[in-house]
């Protein structure tokens, strides 16, 4: 118990919120760190992904490899990196976390195009939409909220394990892990580890909105009809008539 | 997918009891209670603690005793500084080699020795009652500022006094408590008036370190006197004029009641003997590509260094 407190006592201590140590700083840096982790992941993942989900193939492929890559100890990775490139910057890291961030990422991508019910596809095709449209204006609408799912598990992951990059000299919260362990400061360590965690909640109920908000209202609406039939304000003003289920 | 995860987490909690339980019988010394008889006979019972060069330093002074008619048994790996030097006062083991500076910080946290004969004389007095160290010998595992061999002629600098030339801004690489240490970023400012900045690279000294220094990313690198890396690539180790890095003298710390004269002049001759260059050499090749045994490392340089 005197451990938290003298953990939030070094988080609120103004000492640790100014300079290049400070803790907006490597807050700061955790973030930028994360989110250039995350749009490398997403800039591999994500087309191949929805390659894979669209036309059903190397499905066993990619679940082969991207579990592979799970598997891969990241610190392991940072350091071989380093010591194969001579990099000691953010580029090793960077290169083992994007390896981490890619399997979630893809397995969103592709469950999620996976999971859209045959029907619509097959009305899309019969009305004519070529396969591109097929895929923005029915797969990827319907698949979002699981392909933001995948992204969101990646986050977090990204968020917590970019701590042990701080095993070289590069910035983010890690370093209050690293320099705190190398001086037996507990409270600096534990105060920072506070802080990971509170970025990986922050992080996690963004992306749980934005799940929510990008179901398309016609998905929304049949929901809505199927659990609860009293509430017809509701999804008479998202949903057009003709595309609710008639009961 | 959740019986794998469970047995995994089943086998993390068997593995972080199997650790606690090993930790309270090393701490407790009742891994070597069984050995007590032994260490009440005339055997000599050498240790040593859980890296190479330990390992290496207990097979010489071993196979030396051996070799001039002592008995003497073997507890390599015994761990860290805490849980052998416990295990030396219950009498598991009697003699272990051990370094200056870090022996008189463990018994005497205030002292401010540095120079070997200074830490070498402090801890004679700071040692428990009934355990003595004998003579030391003039190979160091010490932490040392080391540059490039480019660097070093480019600036004319082969010691830290030398630095106060270098105009260029100068960073360290070393691990992270170096920011704060006295023998680190606030010593080299003070003892040489210095003014360098740190790049913390958290392996002690080791490949990351060597890389770093390698290729320029810092000018200055802290890395253990008889490390090979440092022959292996042409570092130029500063001199230390001023003593800002504790003396690390190799020494055999000994249970007074074995310190026969035979022991001790086996030992003395041993520690006479025995250079930190020899420590990099035998280092380099436990760690290198032949990873040589440390017995059998011991007994080539036994052959090289005939104590009689």
């Amino acid at each position: 118990m005197t451990d938290i407190l003298a953990a939030f006592g070094w988080i609120f201590d103004p000492v640790n919120w100014s300079g290049p140590n400070g803790i907006p700083i490597r807050l700061g840096e955790h973030i930028v760190y994360s989110l250039l982790t995350l749009l490398l992941a997403a800039i591999i993942a994500l087309p191949i992904g929805f390659a894979i989900g669209h036309s059903g193939r190397f499905r066993g492929l990619a679940v082969g490899v991207s579990g592979a890559l799970r598997a891969l100890p990241t610190l392991g990775l940072v350091v071989y990196l380093a010591l194969i490139t001579t990099n000691l910057t953010i580029v090793p890291p960077l290169i083992a976390l994007t390896i981490l961030a890619i399997p979630p990422i893809l397995a969103g991508a592709y469950s999620g195009l996976e999971s859209v019910d045959r029907a619509p596809i097959d009305a899309a095709r019969a009305i004519g939409m070529t396969g591109w449209q097929v895929f923005t204006k029915v797969e990827l609408p319907l698949a979002l909220p699981l392909v933001i799912g995948g992204i969101r598990s990646g986050a977090l992951q990204v968020i917590a394990t970019w701590t042990v990059a701080a095993i070289l000299p590069v910035g983010g919260l890690g370093r209050f892990l690293f320099d705190g362990i190398a001086v037996q400061n507990y409270p600096e360590m534990l105060g920072g580890s506070i802080i990971v965690v509170a970025l990986a909640l922050v992080s996690d109920g963004l992306f749980a909105i934005t799940q929510r908000l990008v179901v398309p209202r016609g998905v929304l609406a049949g929901r809505v009809r199927d659990t609860s039939e009293g509430d017809g304000r509701r999804s008479g003003r998202t949903a057009p008539a003709e595309s609710a289920p008639t009961t | 997918m959740f019986a794998s995860k469970k047995s995994r987490i089943a086998a993390g909690v068997l593995a972080a009891g199997a650790l606690v339980a090993l930790s309270a019988c090393s701490s407790s010394g009742g891994a070597f209670s069984s050995d007590k008889a032994s260490s009440s006979s005339d055997t000599v019972t050498v240790g040593s603690a859980a890296f190479g060069e330990s390992e290496i330093l207990m097979q010489i002074y071993g196979q030396a005793l051996a070799a001039n008619g002592v008995k003497v048994a073997y507890k390599p790996s015994i761990g860290q500084r805490d849980v052998y030097l416990k295990a030396l006062q219950d009498g598991s083991i009697d003699l272990i080699p051990e370094y200056s500076g870090n022996l008189l910080q463990f018994y005497d946290k205030s002292s401010t020795a540095t120079s070997s004969e200074d830490v070498f004389t402090a801890l004679g007095k700071a040692l428990p009652k009934g355990y003595e160290v004998l003579d030391q010998s003039e190979a160091q595992d010490a932490d040392s500022y080391n540059v490039t061999k480019d660097f070093s002629e480019k600036w004319g600098v082969t010691s830290l006094d030398d630095l106060k030339k270098v105009t260029d801004p100068l960073t360290v690489g070393a691990n992270p408590e170096f920011a704060t240490r006295p023998y680190g970023i606030p010593g080299l400012k003070s003892a040489y008036g210095v003014t360098a900045t740190l790049k913390p690279i958290s392996d002690s000294g080791g490949p990351l370190t060597v890389a770093a220094l390698k290729n320029g990313d810092v000018q200055l690198a802290d890395i253990y006197t008889t490390t090979p890396a440092i022959k292996d690539n042409g570092f130029v180790t500063l001199k230390d004029p001023k003593n800002l890095i504790a003396a690390q003298n190799i020494v055999p710390l000994i249970n007074s009641s074995k310190a026969s004269d035979k022991v001790k002049d086996v030992l003395d001759k041993v520690s006479k003997e025995l250079t930190t260059s020899d420590l990099i050499d035998l280092n380099g090749e436990n760690q290198g590509s032949s990873k040589t045994q440390p017995d059998v490392l011991a007994k080539k340089w036994l052959q090289d260094h005939p104590i009689k």
